[in-house]
């Protein structure tokens, strides 16, 4: 799998009401205008109203802005979120069985403790890891992994959220006229 | 008050204030029927779902109140599918309620169910599966308010069997919380001054008028910016009748077959102000030579329409009659301190392109009955505000040239979807929704065997509307392709101009029917037509299958190279 280029992916997040059959209006629409899902993650908020979808699109397949505006017009899409490449907190969780005879077990372990992943299951000849982490992370483990030979992998798909303001809003400094700021 | 879902859905209809209804029960459906009885709400029996739902379309776009229709589940919903489709692509606000297999049963593969929501899905604006009865009057308040609000839209509730038959407490929401639908319905005022500029500063400006201004209700806002700016105006397939036609201003229709001057006009513009329309395919020929000086200015309540085919200068998201009275203040206001660039040079230049190429055709005394000739008669011998509908074809567009529209909500058609057989039933809507108009169907022979039964239930309601069959017994505008385009190599376009005999089967549908061959008992024939007012009366005319629609913008090429009319003496086409 070629690693998702930053370039060319946009992170739509998108409030939707939590009701049944919001997924295939959402999916449909995509299909019908021919924007393409790289990935898509949905689950419940905080408040159990509503779900977030998270949609990692393919921007060339179309211009970003008819997507966002077609989504809109959605009647259970509540708030769509354009996260660009480098502004958010992104995050996905890859499960990958791994190759690992005795003789090559510890090579494996030890690369996966280098990402800070987990061994969550170990078989006669394979041990199966968990790694959450940012995209190019789980890219990076992948391509690390292959020469060991890859049995199975499964990525989530990505979550993320905007990242968050640092600065708190500056009500005290002020422009005084007459005096440099 | 406990109620039945099926007592509650009734008079959750009444509550939006539905005075007729479309429709045709079956199995589903059947618990929603029994209270109708004693329901205000007036139901027309229809022969074909499909006719409900093109009545309830052609009410709609009559009245500007939202059409409804029922029909059951299955089959039923799978008919009046293509109906939705069209309302979705002319922004029709409709209403449809289905039956639905019990909830119980549906995934089952019931008798007569078919995933009704999962299939309208496309080509509705939104659309329900009501899972508890009690969520009845929620249901109907939203789907109205989403129909019409907003850019209208067919919208659909699906009522499965056993939830019409749960008992609920009747109660009524006072209000609509759809917290995903807030249709923003004034204009940007920074938008709106910066479109002022502009107006004011082109020398060359076209007003580019679609279905949204009608939609909108905004055709005296509409005249009154027109009027204030001396700017000529173009009005859309979508939008005839939205200026008037005899309006020194009005240029006609644009488009692939729109008459030379509103085509070139737009070709030529330096600021094309967009009012309600959509830059369709049909309009802008092909679309990287479409009005290469032109600015835009585009008016849509739609915000997605805004540079979904071409990127405006200016884009302004609002309802199409409060934008256009917020832009006659800004223009007024801009004028008090600048005066306007001069458009004098321009309007000569119209004028000289409308002496030169006017719409044309020739009627030989004695010869073969030419389709315009029938349409300026039938246009003669109507009251000015009649209703013109009519099916899609080479009659659509004639109708659409040849007719005056001076009076908006008068000219009911099919225009995106392009649905042939459309006429009949949406003749038959208009006229249920204004009884005190002629209505008149403009229908061709290939339409009109689509939907003609519809005619028997217009008979059975005692709705006299008015058909008049341009019978070229061909697929007409298929033949003028194939004639064109595919070196006159005709494949399956002849039909035959007396089977059916159109006469027979117009009086055994219980119509008053006429045949018309020489264009000598054109008029007198069309008066015989106009003086029955208690049951439907159809029209054979039977006219030249060689007439072409022209001007003509050939699919695929820019709006440069529009073809004005066959060479004089040939049958061939030039430019």
């Amino acid at each position: 799998m070629p690693a998702p280029n930053v370039g060319r992916h946009h992170i739509f997040s998108v409030l939707v009401e939590n009701r049944f059959g919001v997924l295939t209006r959402v999916a449909g629409l995509f299909a019908r205008r021919g924007f393409n899902i790289y990935s898509l993650a949905v689950s419940p908020t905080e408040d159990d109203r509503f779900s977030r979808m998270t949609i990692v699109v393919d921007a060339e397949s179309a211009p970003l802005e008819q997507i966002s505006k077609q989504l809109h017009k959605l009647i259970p899409v509540i708030k769509i979120a354009e996260i660009a490449p480098g502004d958010g907190v992104e995050r996905e969780l890859m499960l990958v069985t791994v190759k690992a005879t005795p003789e090559f077990r510890s090579q494996v372990t030890e690369l996966a403790a280098i990402f800070d992943a987990r061994v969550v299951d170990v078989g006669y000849d394979a041990v199966t890891i968990e790694l959450a982490g940012t995209p190019d992370q789980l890219d990076a483990m992948s391509d690390l992994l292959a020469p060991f030979g890859i049995l199975e992998r499964q990525r989530t798909g990505r979550i993320a959220m905007a990242r968050l303001t640092r600065q708190a809003p500056n009500t005290k400094l002020r422009a005084v006229k007459g005096r440099a700021v | 008050m406990k109620l039945t879902g099926a007592q509650a859905l009734i008079k959750s209809l009444e509550m939006e204030g539905t005075d007729v209804m479309f429709g045709l029960p079956g199995g589903a459906i059947l618990p929603v029927y029994d209270p109708l009885i004693e329901s205000s709400i007036r139901h027309i029996l229809v022969r074909h779902e499909q006719g409900a739902g093109h009545m309830a379309e052609g009410y709609a776009q009559a009245t500007g109140r939202p059409g409804v229709a029922m029909v059951t589940s299955g089959p039923a919903a799978t008919n009046i599918v293509t109906p939705l489709a069209n309302a979705y692509l002319d922004s029709i606000p409709l209403v449809v309620i289905t039956g639905q297999v019990a909830y119980s049963s549906i995934g089952t593969d019931a008798f007569q169910e078919a995933d009704t929501v999962g299939i309208t899905m496309p080509i509705t604006k939104h659309n329900w599966l009501v899972t508890d009865a009690n969520d009845i009057p929620e249901i109907i308040r939203e789907a109205f308010h989403v129909a019409t609000t907003g850019r209208p839209g067919p919208v659909l509730v699906d009522v499965p069997k056993d939830i019409s038959n749960q008992q609920m407490d009747w109660y009524w929401p006072d209000s609509v919380d759809l917290p995903g639908y807030k249709p923003n319905t004034k204009g940007h005022s920074k938008q709106i001054k910066e479109a002022a500029r502009l107006i004011n500063a082109a020398e060359r400006p076209v007003l580019y008028v679609g279905g949204g201004v009608l939609k909108a209700r905004g055709a005296s806002a509409l005249r009154e910016l027109a009027e204030l700016t001396g700017i000529p105006v173009v009005t859309t397939l979508m939008a005839r009748g939205a200026f008037p036609d005899d309006h020194e201003l009005c240029l006609g229709m644009p488009g692939m077959h729109g008459n030379y001057t509103a085509i070139t006009a737009m070709q030529r513009s330096d600021l094309l102000i967009a009012l309600g329309s959509r830059f369709d395919d049909r309009v802008t020929g092909k679309l990287d030579g479409f009005a290469p000086d032109a600015k835009v200015i585009h008016i849509d309540i739609d915000p997605a329409e805004q540079g979904k085919v071409r990127r405006p200068d200016v884009p302004i998201v609002g309802d199409a009659r409060l934008v256009t009275e917020a832009l006659i203040g800004a223009i007024k206001h801009l004028r008090e301190k600048e005066s306007p660039a001069s458009i004098d040079a321009w309007m000569q230049q119209i004028r000289a392109w409308q002496e030169e190429f006017p719409l044309t055709y020739e009627q030989p005394d004695g010869g073969t009955l030419k389709p315009q000739y029938v349409i300026e008669a039938l246009r003669d011998n109507a009251p000015e505000d009649a209703i013109v509908a009519s099916g899609v074809g080479q009659h659509q567009m004639w109708a659409s040239q040849y007719w005056k529209f001076n009076h908006p909500y008068t000219w009911v058609n099919s225009g995106g979807l392009g649905t042939m057989g459309f006429a009949v039933p949406a003749a038959i809507g208009a006229k249920v929704g204004r009884p005190d108009r002629m209505v008149w169907a403009i229908d061709g022979d290939g339409c009109f065997q689509m939907t003609a039964q519809e005619l028997v239930t217009a008979s059975a309601e005692r709705i006299p509307v008015k058909i008049a069959i341009l019978n070229n017994a061909y697929l007409g505008m298929v033949r003028q392709w194939q004639e064109m385009f595919y070196e006159e190599r005709y494949s399956e376009v002849y039909l035959s101009p007396d089977l059916p005999d159109y006469v027979k089967w117009a009086e055994a549908m219980g119509c008053v029917a006429f045949r018309v061959e020489d264009p000598a008992d054109v008029e007198m024939t069309i008066q015989k037509a106009n003086e029955v007012d208690d049951r439907p009366v159809v029209i054979d005319f039977r006219t030249d299958y060689r007439e072409k629609v022209y001007p003509m913008v050939p699919a695929g090429a820019t709006n440069d190279d529009v073809i004005v009319g066959p060479v004089p003496g040939t049958e061939g086409p030039t430019q």
